[in-house]
């Protein structure tokens, strides 16, 4: 799986980089600031950052189904203070010390069939639990790729690659302003993580790898993480329930930034109509594409679910924010989910 | 791969410029106290959203004069902020070019106030806010200048979820939705603004406390619309009082995207209340709206939201004057004018009592206006509708009228 060659070539380049700024690990004045550091490499969570290469104690994990962000490969790292630990929560995110850090960083490659191949690092982004709350600070890397610096304001880059079907790939990226930030890591007024929680995390050990590098505690037995949502060997429901909650659910949920349409779209969500299901839409606009409902059990093309998620158009096109082309893999799979379902 | 480094850059500097605008004084005062505006050199997008990001709680920021390109939404999340521009036609951001976001500008703070700038041409909605208590709109406007379209975003000025909503001496054109559109909220005051070609000029929906008066709503498709639907976080809206408006020449074609639940508004109408309860109409102007000035209906479509009531309840209609109108009613009020020899009186009651298996309820609808104002029920008496179904009826229904709620006081009234 592409996902851990990657983790994989970022430990070797951990192994072998040479000492230099950020060395000596992550600097808790820093972290624990007002105000966000002019520069990436303050914080002091990379022990080399033309490598990008983490600092000792910042440990890299994935999540078994990333958000889709234009193709973009991501990075991520986790940092807990020395001596505390990150409390397990069964359905909600990883209950984090002050002090903790989570790190993304976006990055493009010449050809996207290797992500890896001669990386572009564009932008990282930070949240970082300050003692007042969550923080989200946006980093862009420079022309040289040897550093990142604070970018509150947002912009677009144009960007040319391959995509991973093979195909010419030309995008305008958005690097989200730090308001954008908050429009997905909302929880009720706060800021708040979005991946960090069992379901997302609890694959091929990681969990226990946490637990063993002493950043959490009170790791249950035996947890389950929700399926790979293009594992076509998993049950199909599930594997949509899956992409949804990580692709939709930050907004669509009762304290996120969609609450007032009704829609939400967590995979711990029950209810039919909760999730789409014969749901008219309530301020759809032209999002609405002519179509009466959210979801119409085994007719994919009467969803507005699906005409959205297969915009590019601002106003229509959902996320709102992240995406500038469609995944066809996404489509697929929710078209497939809403083909299958069973009609009344 | 080549990326295009042009933007980059430019954000430090932008960040820099911002830092430099003064604070604002202690007062919002006279203009001659206000903060420089900010530069309009460069590119003022970026330059925009860096102060709104870097604003301080009771800043107030300046934009200049001229008319500004912007190709991605801008967003405010500090509190006690002031964004005035130089006036309505004066400060015009223009989002004709707009590459991302669902609206223009999105407000997601309390206590803020926008004031004095135009907002054009956005995909999605015109201005937002979202959670946003004590925020006032102010002497803007937002239209989309291609007129009636169906690819125009959705909502004008667009506040959901909050408390304490002032909206007054706006003015909105073309939205396909609503113009003025308050959603799940409470606490609400609409005036003296102006609505006009849009599919609906204001709707108050699921949302208590609301004050909707002084406003000139003409030539949309509907002009002022109170409603409450199901299966919404916040439902059984309440306690409206439409009032001193004039409300005319609604008769602008259904430009609304189908789906959306204004798309089965019939052009021609002034005002509608639907599924709501305690609605007070009173002492406005209703002329020249072609389907009827006045049109009382239960949501129709099947929910499963058991905490949803779908019939108007508890609804006072009193000394409005009515002028000509219902003369050629239109969309599904089409086929039941036919029926009745192709016109309309002034109010109109789809008849509707019950739901489901229910029993039928006392709606308590008050008619309390003059002989000459022309009434029907339409004796539909329960959705889906059987026109076999249909027992028209002038008679006004027996009912006692509601107490009427107080006004609408806002704790940034005098801000």
């Amino acid at each position: 799986m592409r996902r851990l060659v990657l983790l994989a070539s970022l430990f070797l380049l951990a192994a072998c980089a040479p000492a230099g700024k950020g060395a000596r690990g992550p600097d808790m004045g820093v972290i624990l600031a007002d105000d966000p550091a002019p520069s990436l490499s303050d914080y002091g969570l990379f022990a080399d950052m033309a490598t990008g290469a983490p600092a000792p104690g910042v440990l890299p994990y994935d999540l078994i189904n990333p958000l889709f962000t234009d193709h973009a490969a991501k990075h991520r790292f986790v940092f807990v203070p020395g001596g505390q630990t990150a409390a397990y929560r069964e359905t909600e995110v990883f209950d984090f010390p002050v002090g903790s850090v989570l790190v993304k960083t976006f990055a493009f490659a010449p050809d996207m069939r290797a992500p890896e191949d001669g990386q572009w690092r564009v932008e990282t982004r930070l949240l970082i639990h300050k003692a007042g709350g969550w923080a989200a600070y946006p980093y862009v890397w420079n022309a040289a790729q040897t550093e990142a610096v604070y970018s509150p304001a947002g912009q677009r880059i144009g960007i040319e690659t391959i995509s991973p079907d093979g195909a010419p790939l030309q995008l305008r990226y958005a690097m989200p302003n730090q308001n954008q930030c908050k429009t997905c890591h909302q929880t009720g007024k706060d800021i708040a993580p979005i991946g960090p929680k069992a379901r997302h995390l609890a694959h091929e050990g990681q969990l226990a790898r946490w637990e063993a590098a002493g950043i959490l505690s009170g790791l249950p037995e035996g947890v389950a993480g929700e399926p790979y949502a293009f594992d076509p060997s998993a049950p199909l429901d599930l594997r949509a329930r899956a992409w949804l909650d990580v692709n939709c659910a930050h907004c669509h949920k009762a304290d996120g930034s969609a609450s007032n349409s009704g829609l939400w779209l967590s995979s711990t969500e029950t209810g039919p109509a909760r999730i789409g299901i014969l749901k008219h839409p309530v301020a759809a606009g032209r999002g609405s594409g002519g179509l009466k409902q959210v979801i119409v059990p085994g007719d994919p093309d009467a969803s507005i679910l699906l005409y959205r998620m297969a915009s590019t158009e601002p106003g229509v096109a959902m996320p709102e924010l992240g995406r500038s082309v469609t995944d066809p893999d996404s489509l697929a799979l929710i078209r497939e989910w809403i083909a299958a379902m069973e009609t009344e | 791969m080549t990326i295009d480094l042009r933007a980059l850059g430019s954000a430090a500097i932008l960040l820099a410029l911002a830092a430099c605008s003064p604070t604002t004084s202690d007062k919002a005062g006279a203009i001659s106290e206000l903060p420089a505006p900010l530069s309009a050199e460069g590119d003022f997008g970026a330059t925009l959203q860096a102060a709104l990001i870097a604003a301080k709680p009771g800043e107030t920021i300046v934009l200049p004069e001229g008319t500004f390109q912007l190709i991605d939404g801008l967003s405010l999340d500090v509190d006690g902020v002031t964004l005035r521009g130089a006036g309505q036609d004066k400060t015009i951001l223009d989002f004709t070019g707009q590459e991302g976001a669902g609206e223009g500008l999105l407000v997601t703070s309390d206590d803020v106030t926008l004031m004095d700038f135009a907002v054009r041409n956005t995909k999605g909605d015109g201005i937002k806010s979202k959670g946003a208590d004590q925020i006032i709109y102010r002497y803007l406007t937002v239209e989309w200048t291609g007129g009636p379209d169906e690819t125009n975003g959705a909502y004008g000025v667009y506040p959901v979820e909050s408390k304490n909503v002032l909206v007054e001496n706006v003015t909105v054109r073309a939205a396909s939705d609503a113009g003025i559109y308050v959603g799940q909220s409470d606490n609400i005051i609409v005036r003296n603004s102006v609505v006009e070609y849009n599919v609906a000029g204001i709707e108050i929906e699921n949302s208590m406390n609301a004050d909707v008066y002084g406003n000139i709503a003409r030539n949309n498709t509907g002009g002022i619309l109170v409603f409450d639907l199901p299966d919404l976080p916040v439902t059984g809206g309440n306690s409206t009082r439409i009032f001193d408006n004039e409300i005319s020449s609604n008769n602008t074609r259904n430009f609304a995207p189908a789906g959306n639940i204004v798309a089965s508004v019939p052009s021609g109408t002034g005002v509608i209340v639907m599924a709501n309860q305690n609605v007070h109409v009173f002492d406005n102007k209703f002329d020249d709206n072609r389907s009827a000035h006045v049109l009382i209906m239960s949501y129709s479509l099947p929910f499963t939201d058991e905490r949803y009531n779908p019939l108007p309840r508890d609804l006072v209609l009193r000394d409005n004057f009515y002028g000509a109108g219902g003369n050629d009613p239109q969309g599904d009020l089409a086929p039941l004018a036919a029926a009745l020899g192709g016109t309309l009186p002034a109010i109109v009651w789809d008849g509707v009592d019950r739901w489901g298996e229910g029993a039928a309820q006392d709606v308590n609808l008050a008619v309390l206006e003059g002989p000459e104002a022309g009434f029907i029920s339409l004796g539909l008496g329960k959705y889906p509708i059987d026109p076999a179904a249909m027992a028209p009826s002038p008679e006004r229904p027996a009912a006692s009228a509601v107490a009427e709620p107080a006004a609408i006081v806002l704790p940034q009234a005098d801000r």
